[in-house]
């Protein structure tokens, strides 16, 4: 309904400031639209109205050498009729001349060609963190499966000092589904290897872009003992001039109870924010700088200062992204 | 010169390489161009009427084609070609109205092939589309292309087999008319434009489907925006919001793609020569997989003399754009000056390839810096509103009579009510709320140059049209896109969804309304049919078989559906009929369908002769 309101409202303001040709176009193009709608006394009424009398066929001819003018009278004196469609048939008339099992192969491969379905790795960071008093790494990265609507997703990221246990490895499966032009499903499951004890979460997620280019996902996870948390991100990415960007990142977990075996206490547990300025030059190997601040929450960093861990920490990083 | 510069390559030596087939041993490099493609050439005129050997122009009615693996480079990139003949492009047909033609066509490929006659008319088992018209050539196999020459003009041959077209099978046609040529001039030459890229298509494509902007290096950036270049912070922050880039213009670029006329690049000049005084007869033709090119002689009007083939009421003008699959005929008079600069630089601005028309060998013109590369508009997502109060204060109102009643901007750019017949989903991110009809517009990025600019609504076709009648139905077909996930297809349906075919009656007239739902142009091409763009009064509409949709804008055709059969419908940039903005039209006899099952015999006998 709305498009035709505004289109009703739209005509008359577009008739009063374009050019006669141009709305003229415009208006009988609306008519055109509504065509299956509108009765037959409707184009009786809407005819005689706009076919004016014309002189000659000369002038009218002249005209025609102008981009527009003539095109006005055209689009009204050509409208095309109303038949119906003849049906829609379902045998191939390529079948009467050549080998119809030659050409059943054929039309199968060439529609199979054009069904896209293919592999890709992308590293979002692959770096090294450079902190007070303890240096260690950080990854984000995921291989992809699959075609536009659906992909198997294998996902990992953590981080670690050297020379300790690595504080978090995270690896998760999932099946994608694209829910509309911008979000996606996800549905898998995620492993973590560390932090001990390991567990194993059922993953439900959606991902997606949102307006003005944010980069957004959420994910709510079930671990096999029957804890549940969430997972909030969001990324964005600013072009500086063609070749730098800053990209400009946050990740949040939420716990919805206490899970003494991880140290987590519930409510927010965890937050990490980070920007690297990219030279994004060569797509398939960026290299960056940056800084990466990461702190425990709530009870969670009661927990980690009662067992005489760092809350928080800042770190420069250097790593690169990479894309495969 | 943006990213890459041709011109500055080191030892622009250009060479081409048959790698098998009989071909290799035979030629040598200076042998692999043809005759006609060749730079220095005198033009095709001169050319002999009957074939000779190493002349690269093909003519008679028997010719043989070999479709074989070659190895191409231009410009510091090489790679993996497929030629014919061992030659890219490959060799010119130079052929007769009236005559009918066997083209025998050898695959020496490990894999099928096929030829399509781009434009030619052609009975539709001759029109060489694996899976629609014909099974397609395999491996060691020859078929034979028979059919009668019912027209005359400039068109070209392609590969419709996997993306071959994009590795160098294309080839130039020319169809001299049955009688004298109203067109004759003192000399003429062939241009193929197209685009070269070491990147296999279908890598191509991986990486778009991974990253949609992977090629685009002339994204708007936080330096431009200071500096006071490309849109206002309101106007990004707007388009931002409905997650639309608005240098979005072609997908693969200048980033890989060198840019050749006749298989050279700029380095290569490609040279064609005149005399004083001489009118000069161009046939360019765009066999590019992806680029569409801004094609002009910087101080050389061009006279349009004919479109797609079809001959036009001249029309001079100082550039046109071409989409892919597109040809043009255009007469210069070079008068006394040594040499011109040729141009076509891509929709893009992203890289431009130069040639030469000069009076001798070694002549040179100035080459024009490549202009700034066009942002879009609003009018590119069909939502142009010019005339109304808009973008005051910073803010774009566009949506403000949907917006009112609705929840805002996404509803509005894609609101399922402005195109009833598209199948809604995750490959359909924008619908043009008011498509505006623009054939008369100037293409994308031509819309302020200070020189004439071709539109189509310039054009008349030369000879009345040959079927008066009225439409008696239409239909509309959407061009629809996820660019952001490169998806592609037409009313929200992709190819590989197997889709029904678009039916029409043997012989019934029909207007086509294109309407283009996305912000690229759209250069959609019909196998086995001119049509008439509706524009300007009826009786001489320019006759086509591709035209390109402006983004967010339409076009209409009107079609006489006479060449029975099943054909393709397409959009020509090689990805995105690959990714799925293809259909099959069927033209049928009232009834047929029934008919068929009782008895075929009035077929069979004429249509037989086809493989070989
Ligand atoms: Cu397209």
């Amino acid at each position: 309904m709305a498009p035709t309101l505004s289109r009703l409202i739209l005509a008359p303001l577009l008739v009063s400031t374009m050019p006669f040709a141009a709305c003229a176009q415009e208006a009988s193009a609306a008519a055109t639209h509504d065509h299956s709608s509108m009765d037959h006394s409707m184009h009786g009424m809407e005819m005689p109205a706009q076919e004016m009398p014309q002189p000659t066929a000369t002038p009218v001819m002249d005209h025609s050498a102008h981009a527009g003018h003539a095109t006005s009278e055209a689009t009204v004196s050509d409208q095309p009729g109303d038949a119906p469609p003849p049906p829609v048939p379902t045998d191939h008339p390529a079948d009467r001349i050549f080998a119809p099992d030659r050409m059943a192969a054929s039309r199968k491969a060439m529609i199979g060609e054009m069904r896209f379905s293919t592999f890709a790795l992308q590293v979002d960071q692959l770096e090294y963190r450079a902190a007070k008093g303890r240096d260690g790494s950080g990854w984000d990265a995921q291989a992809w499966y699959g075609g536009d609507i659906d992909r198997v997703v294998l996902a990992s990221e953590g981080e670690g000092s050297f020379g300790e246990r690595a504080e978090r490895i995270e690896l998760a499966g999932y099946w994608r589904h694209a829910l509309d032009p911008w979000f996606n499903l996800q549905l898998g499951v995620r492993h973590d290897f560390r932090p001990d004890p390991q567990r194993t979460y059922a993953l439900i997620g959606i991902e997606g872009l949102a307006p003005y280019w944010f980069e957004v996902s959420g994910q709510v996870l079930v671990s096999d003992k029957g804890d549940t948390h969430a997972r909030g991100k969001a990324a964005y990415q600013q072009r500086i001039t063609r070749t730098l960007v800053v990209e400009p990142e946050a990740e949040v977990d939420f716990a919805f109870q206490d899970v003494p075996d991880l140290s987590v206490g519930s409510g927010f547990e965890r937050l990490e924010l980070g920007a690297r300025l990219r030279y994004d030059r060569n797509r398939s190997l960026a290299p960056y700088v940056g800084v990466h601040w990461e702190r425990k929450l709530g009870q969670t960093a009661r927990l980690a200062r009662a067992a005489g861990d760092d809350a928080s920490g800042v770190s420069a990083v250097v790593g690169v992204r990479a894309m495969f | 010169m943006s990213k890459f510069d041709p011109a500055a390559a080191p030892i622009p030596r250009r060479r081409l390489l048959a790698m098998g087939g009989a071909l290799a041993g035979s030629l040598g490099v200076a042998g692999l161009f043809p005759a006609w493609a060749r730079s220095g050439t005198a033009g095709i005129a001169h050319a002999s009427p009957h074939a000779t050997a190493g002349s690269g122009v093909l003519s008679g009615a028997a010719i043989a084609l070999r479709i074989g693996e070659s190895h191409f480079a231009t410009g510091g990139r090489s790679s993996h070609a497929v030629t014919v003949n061992g030659t890219l492009p490959a060799p010119l047909l130079r052929l007769r109205e009236g005559q009918t033609v066997r083209i025998a066509v050898t695959n020496t490929l490990a894999e099928q092939t096929s030829i399509h006659w781009h434009g030619l008319l052609v009975p539709f088992h001759m029109d060489g589309v694996p899976g629609v018209s014909f099974p397609g050539i395999d491996p060691g196999e020859t078929f034979t292309y028979e059919f009668p020459l019912t027209h005359s003009g400039t068109f070209w041959y392609h590969s419709h087999s996997g993306m071959q077209e994009a590795v160098g099978l294309y080839g130039p046609i020319v169809i001299d008319p049955a009688g004298p040529d109203p067109l004759a001039c003192e000399r003429e030459h062939v241009l193929v434009l197209s685009d070269w890229s070491p990147i296999h298509p279908h890598e191509q494509m991986r990486r778009l489907k991974m990253m949609s902007g992977y090629f685009n290096r002339q994204k708007q950036d936080l330096a431009g925006l200071l500096a006071g270049k490309d849109q206002s912070l309101a106007d990004r922050l707007a388009w931002g919001q409905m997650r639309m880039d608005a240098t979005d213009i072609s997908d693969v670029t200048g980033t890989t793609y060198s840019f050749l006329v006749n298989g050279h690049g700029t380095a290569e000049n490609w040279t064609g020569l005149f005399a004083p005084g001489e009118r000069v007869r161009l046939r360019v033709i765009n066999a590019s997989s992806m680029t569409n090119f801004n094609f002009r002689i910087p101080g050389l009007p061009l006279k349009v003399v004919a479109a797609d083939g079809n001959p036009v009421q001249p029309v001079e003008t100082d550039e046109v754009q071409i989409a892919i699959a597109e040809t043009y005929d255009f007469i210069v008079e070079p008068g006394e000056v040594e040499s011109y600069a040729i141009v076509a630089e891509a929709l893009d601005r992203s890289g431009q390839v130069r040639a030469t028309l000069a009076r001798r060998m070694g002549l040179a013109a100035a080459v024009p810096e490549i202009r700034r590369r066009p942002v879009l508009t609003m009018r590119d997502m069909g939502m142009d509103m010019s005339g109304m109060d808009m973008g005051q204060d910073g803010e774009i109102d566009l949506s403000k009579p949907a917006n009112e009643s609705m929840a805002g901007h996404s509803m509005k750019m894609r609101d399922p009510a402005v195109a009833p017949t598209v199948k809604m989903g995750p490959g359909v991110a924008t619908l043009s709320p008011m498509p505006v009809d623009r054939l008369a517009d100037r293409p994308t990025g031509l819309e302020d140059v200070d020189h004439r600019v071709l539109t189509y609504a310039e054009l008349r076709a030369r000879d009345p049209n040959p079927d008066p009648r009225v439409p008696s139905r239409q239909i509309d077909v959407h061009l629809t896109a996820n660019m952001e996930r490169y998806m592609w297809s037409m009313d929200g349906t992709a190819m590989s969804e197997n889709p029904d075919p678009i039916p029409f009656r043997l012989g019934e007239r029909v207007r086509v309304n294109l309407v283009n739902d996305t912000m690229m142009p759209h250069p959609i091409h019909l196998h086995g049919h001119f049509f008439e763009l509706v524009s300007g009064e009826p009786g001489n509409r320019p006759r086509k078989h591709t035209v390109n949709v402006l983004p967010g804008g339409k076009v209409s055709f009107d079609l006489t559906a006479d060449g029975e059969g099943d054909w393709a419908f397409h959009c020509h940039m090689l990805l995105h009929m690959h990714a799925g903005m293809m259909r099959v039209v069927t033209v049928r006899r009232d009834g047929e369908p029934e008919e068929r099952h009782s008895g075929h015999e009035g077929h069979q006998g004429h249509m037989g002769a086809g493989e070989g």
